[in-house]
């Protein structure tokens, strides 16, 4: 078994209401540090056979918009004995 | 003509679409499943509105790539009208059979009210009939209109865009977009003019009781198509 993430993310040209609204709270919170958040998706897949062609395919035909979104696929390693 | 009203798990707007179908335009209308496979018997599809599957993962995103979508690919380039309102309109996007996609409300809010609206392609058989400013309702989260810089020269140049959000007397001013949408735009055609996606609500604007005929300007168009018109 393999564990796999897809992040999704907004395209970074593409306003992120969401995030900016999000940005808005922390920074009246006192992070006046923050210039920007931006909120994506995280996809845990579980898979018996991983291949990245095939996961690939998943994020184009369903997981990802590549009209306005980008995506990142990271296998997760697991800790040893745990 | 009889359309076909899809029905997806969550559609909303599937009872609306049907009765304002057969009791205002006076056509042909039946449910049809989103795991069907044929669409024999219909001469046009209304994709309605709601929150097709839960609109998890983004809005239409499931729906588009549904089984009765195949079908909707194959009348779509047969030239075969074909209109998607709101959830619809997202649907549509989702599916490749129109360009652009629908993010979130600029104002982060679920915006229901009345909107008046221009007709800025007056030659597809969605926009022929609409001969003046309409006002018919919206009632969306996700509406937010955007394309990137070629295909938005590309439909202002092919006169593609269907429908612009407008004040009372026709002009796209700011104040006037509800959403953040880009240029205002409200709903786009395809290439050949017979697949119409939009966020307004026509069904929802039939009848004086609803506050409104004007939707019926876009829906006679499938009772003229009809009469071979």
């Amino acid at each position: 078994m393999t564990t796999v993430r897809v992040y999704v993310t907004l395209k970074p040209s593409l306003l992120d209401s969401a995030g900016r609204t999000v940005a808005g709270a922390l920074q009246k919170l006192g992070y006046e540090e923050l210039e920007e958040a931006r909120i994506g998706k995280m996809i845990e897949l579980k898979l018996k056979d991983y291949s990245e062609t095939r996961v690939k395919e998943m994020c184009e035909k369903l997981l990802a918009n590549p009209v306005i979104e980008d995506y990142r696929i990271e296998e997760v390693k697991e800790a040893v004995g745990a | 003509m009889k359309v076909a009203v899809l029905r997806f798990p969550g559609s909303n707007c599937d009872q609306d679409a049907l009765y304002s179908l057969r009791d205002d335009v006076g056509i042909g209308a039946d449910y049809v499943w989103y795991e069907d496979t044929s669409l024999e018997g219909f001469d046009a599809v209304f994709i309605p509105g709601g929150f097709s599957f839960g609109d998890y993962l983004r809005c239409g995103a499931m729906a588009s790539r549904a089984p009765i979508m195949a079908e909707v690919q194959r009348f779509a380039a047969g030239g075969r009208p074909i209109i998607g309102a709101c959830n619809g309109f997202q649907i549509l996007c989702e599916a490749g059979l129109l360009p652009g996609a629908l993010l979130l409300n600029e104002s982060q809010k679920f915006v229901c009210k009345q909107v008046f609206l221009k007709a800025e392609n007056r030659t597809s058989i969605w926009t022929q009939n609409v001969d003046k400013i309409i006002e018919i309702p919206i009632a969306h989260g996700e509406g937010r209109y955007i394309c990137d810089e070629a295909t938005l020269k590309e439909l202002e140049d092919s006169e593609r865009i269907a429908f612009r959000y407008v004040d009372s007397v026709g002009n796209a001013t700011p104040r006037a977009n509800p959403n953040g949408s880009i240029e205002n735009i409200a709903g786009v055609l395809n290439v050949k003019g017979n697949v119409l996606g939009l966020m307004p609500h026509p069904e929802r604007a039939t009848k004086s009781i609803l506050g409104s005929t004007d939707g019926m300007t876009i829906l006679k168009s499938l009772a003229l198509v009809g009469a071979g018109l």
